[in-house]
C-alpha cells in the first residue's frame, strides 16, 4: 500500500504546489506506515528533490502532458501500479482539472483544498472563502485530496528517492497548448504560492501611482496584489485580484495599503499569518483584522517602509 | 450552438457565517442567496455572448430544491433561454456532477460552462467531474473563450502565467475572472424571465463525502498601531517579533 502524489513540473523542476503535495503525501504515508510515491511527467533529473520531502519512490513518465484526461489516465495507471488508495495533488490548476477527473475514474471521494492531515477519519478544509472551516469525511476507501497552497508547506530533510521510468497508455491529447504568457515579466512568485504579498487598493488613486507599491514588493521579494475595484477598472491585471471573488491567499505576510477591508476582501486574505494595514482612516474595518497597523498616508508610508527594508539588508 | 451553464446558489458575500446544530449545519437565518458570482458574472455571461454572436440557445442547470428558483429566474433575466432544476439536495460534488452529467447526456450540448468554484464550499470539483463523466476535454480556470466552427480557442490560468489552448467541441470549462464582464438584468429581461421555461426533473445519485463539523477561525488579537513616522519600527517588529520577513 502507498500514498501517491501527483507532482507537476515547471522548467524541469517540481512546482512549489507539487512539492507541497509530495510533502503532504509523505507525511500521511508515514503516519499510516505506507510508502510515499510521486508521479511526474516530462523532463526532470534524478528525483527532482522529491526525496527531500519524504517521498520514497518516483514514477517518471518521460513525456510532458498538458491534457487533463491524459494526465488522469496516467495517474490512474500509477495508482494501480503502486497500490495507492490515497492520491494527493496541489489545489492549483492540477487539483482542479486532474483531481476531480481521477476521483470519478477511481470512484473515490474527493476533498479539495485541504489544509491539514486527516485526523480521526476527517480532513479539514476552508469553506466560505476562508470565513470558516469544515471537517469532511469520505465514505469510500479510495480518496483524492488536493492541498491548499501555502497551508501544509514544503518538508525537507528526507533522503534521495529512487526514480524509475514509468510507462502507461494515456490516449490521445485533445487539449492542445499553443502558447504561454508569463504572468509578470519580472519573475515574481505566483500569488497563490507567495510567502510575502504587498497589496493596494483604491486609496492609491490611480495606476500611475503603483511604483511605490512595486518598490516595496521588490525590496521584500514579495508579490503584488490588489483589491477588486482596482482590477475591475483596469488599474491592475485580473490575476492580482484577491478576495472572495478573486484569489484566496495565505502568505506569511500580507501588507495592505489603501484598502478598506470589506468583508469580501478579507475573506480571501484573512488566513495570512501576519497582516499589516496602512490606511489614512483609523476607522477602516481592515484594522480589526490586522496584526500591525499604521494610520497614515500610503504615499508617505510606503516609500519609508521600502527604505527601512533596504536599510535592514544593507 | 447549444450551451449549458451550471448555476449554483450561494450566500450573499456580505453574509455573516454561523452554524447551528453544534456546528453541523449552516445557519441560513437571515441569509440572502445570490447566483454564485463565478457562475453568473463569467460562465453565464460568456455563454450568452456566444449565443448572441453565433446563434443557438443557453440553458441553465441547477441541482437543488425549490429554494433555488429565485436565483434561476435571475439567470433567465440576464439572458438564458430556459432552465433545468434537478430536484435533489446536493451533498457533495460527485453527486452534483453525476446529476448534471446525466442530464447533459440526454441532450446534445456543444459547450458546458461552470464557474470555477462556489463561494460557500469552494470545491472546484464539479466541472472536471462532469467532464470525466462525459469523457469530454476540460479547461480549468478559463479566462478567455472564442469559438470558431468546431474549434474553441481558450486561455487558462496555469503555473505562473496563462496558457493558450485549442480544443474541439464539445468541452467543459470552469470560468475564472476575465472570461466576461458582469451584466445587470434590465426590466425587459426581468419581465420575460417569469415566462421562460423552468423544467424540474427528478434525480438520484450517491454522495461520497459529507461535512462532519464546521468551525470558525480563531479571533484575531488586537492590532498594534505604529506611528506613521516610525516605519523602521514596523519593519523591525516584522522581522524580530512576527518573524515574517
Ligand atoms: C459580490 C461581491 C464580491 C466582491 N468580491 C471582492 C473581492 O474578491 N475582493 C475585493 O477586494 N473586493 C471585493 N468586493 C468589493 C468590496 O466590497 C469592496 O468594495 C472593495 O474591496 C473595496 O476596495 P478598496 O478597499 O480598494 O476601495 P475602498 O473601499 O474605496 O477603500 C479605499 C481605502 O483607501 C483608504 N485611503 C484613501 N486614501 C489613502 C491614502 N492616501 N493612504 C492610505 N489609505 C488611503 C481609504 O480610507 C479607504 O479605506 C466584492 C463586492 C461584491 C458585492
Amino acid at each position: 500500500m502507498s500514498v501517491l502524489a501527483i507532482v507537476s513540473l515547471k522548467n524541469g523542476q517540481p512546482t512549489k504546489g507539487g512539492l507541497e503535495a509530495a510533502s503532504y503525501a509523505a507525511a500521511f504515508a508515514k503516519a499510516q506506515g505506507q510508502d510515499a510515491v510521486a508521479l511526474v511527467a516530462g523532463a526532470m533529473t534524478s528525483d527532482g528533490g522529491l526525496g527531500a520531502t519524504g517521498i520514497d519512490r518516483v514514477l517518471h513518465f518521460s513525456t510532458e502532458l498538458s491534457d487533463s484526461s491524459q494526465w488522469t489516465r496516467l495517474a490512474e495507471a500509477a495508482s494501480k501500479e503502486c497500490g495507492a488508495s490515497t492520491v494527493v495533488l496541489s489545489h492549483d490548476h492540477t487539483g482542479r482539472a486532474i483531481g476531480p477527473r481521477l476521483a470519478v475514474r477511481l470512484q473515490a471521494g474527493m476533498v479539495s483544498g485541504v489544509t491539514e492531515l486527516p485526523r480521526d477519519g476527517a480532513v479539514r478544509k476552508n469553506v466560505f472563502s476562508g470565513k470558516a472551516m469544515a471537517d469532511v469525511e469520505v465514505s469510500t476507501n479510495a480518496v483524492v485530496y488536493s492541498v491548499t497552497p501555502n497551508a501544509f508547506g514544503v518538508r525537507e530533510g528526507g533522503s534521495e528517492a529512487e526514480a524509475s521510468p514509468f510507462a502507461a497508455e494515456v490516449g490521445e491529447a485533445r487539449e492542445h497548448v499553443t502558447g504561454f504568457d508569463l504572468a509578470s515579466a519580472d519573475g515574481q512568485t505566483p500569488l497563490p504560492e507567495a510567502d510575502l504579498v504587498v497589496s493596494a487598493g483604491r486609496g492609491l488613486k490611480g495606476p500611475e501611482n503603483w511604483g511605490i507599491v512595486e518598490d516595496l514588493a521588490n525590496a521584500l521579494g514579495a508579490t503584488t496584489a490588489c483589491s477588486r475595484p482596482v482590477s475591475d477598472i483596469g488599474w491592475r491585471p485580473h490575476h492580482e485580484h484577491v478576495g472572495q471573488t478573486g484569489i484566496t491567499i495565505r502568505p506569511n505576510l500580507y501588507i495592505a495599503a489603501g484598502i478598506s477591508g470589506a468583508i469580501q476582501h478579507l475573506a480571501g486574505v484573512n488566513q495570512s499569518k501576519v497582516i499589516v494595514v496602512i490606511n489614512t482612516d483609523p476607522e477602516a474595518p481592515f484594522f480589526k483584522a490586522a496584526d500591525y497597523g499604521i494610520v497614515g498616508d500610503a504615499f508617505e508610508v510606503l516609500p519609508k517602509l521600502t527604505a527601512a527594508v533596504k536599510a535592514l539588508d544593507a | 450552438m447549444k450551451i449549458l451553464v451550471c448555476i449554483s446558489q450561494a450566500p450573499d458575500t456580505t453574509s455573516r457565517i454561523a452554524f447551528t446544530n453544534e456546528g453541523k449545519t449552516f445557519d441560513s437565518t437571515g441569509v440572502q442567496y445570490i447566483v454564485n458570482p463565478y457562475d453568473e458574472w463569467y460562465a453565464l455571461v460568456r455563454g450568452i455572448e456566444l449565443k448572441e454572436a453565433h446563434g443557438g440557445t443557453v440553458t441553465t442547470i441547477t441541482v437543488g430544491g425549490a429554494v433555488c428558483d429565485p436565483v434561476i429566474r435571475k439567470a433567465l433575466a440576464i439572458g438564458a433561454d430556459d432552465a433545468i432544476r434537478v430536484d435533489a439536495e446536493p451533498t457533495d460534488a460527485m453527486q452534483t456532477a453525476e446529476l448534471i452529467a446525466s442530464v447533459a447526456k440526454s441532450q446534445a450540448f456543444d459547450l458546458i460552462l461552470c464557474g470555477k468554484e462556489t463561494i460557500d464550499h469552494n470545491g472546484s470539483m464539479v466541472p472536471a467531474m462532469v467532464a470525466e463523466l462525459l469523457d469530454w476535454p476540460f479547461i480549468a480556470l478559463a479566462t478567455h473563450l472564442e469559438v470558431e466552427g468546431n474549434t474553441a480557442s481558450l486561455k487558462r490560468e496555469s503555473a505562473g502565467g496563462t496558457e493558450h489552448v485549442k480544443v474541439n467541441l464539445p468541452l467543459v470549462l470552469s470560468a475564472s475572472k476575465g472570461l466576461a464582464e458582469q451584466r445587470i438584468p434590465n426590466m425587459r429581461g426581468i419581465m420575460s424571465a417569469r415566462s421562460k421555461p423552468l423544467n424540474i426533473e427528478p434525480g438520484e445519485a450517491a454522495a461520497l463525502s459529507s461535512v462532519r463539523q464546521f468551525s470558525l477561525p480563531p479571533e484575531k488579537g488586537a492590532c498594534k498601531i505604529i506611528p506613521a513616522d516610525q516605519a523602521e519600527e514596523l519593519i523591525r517588529l516584522l522581522r524580530e517579533e512576527a518573524k515574517a520577513i
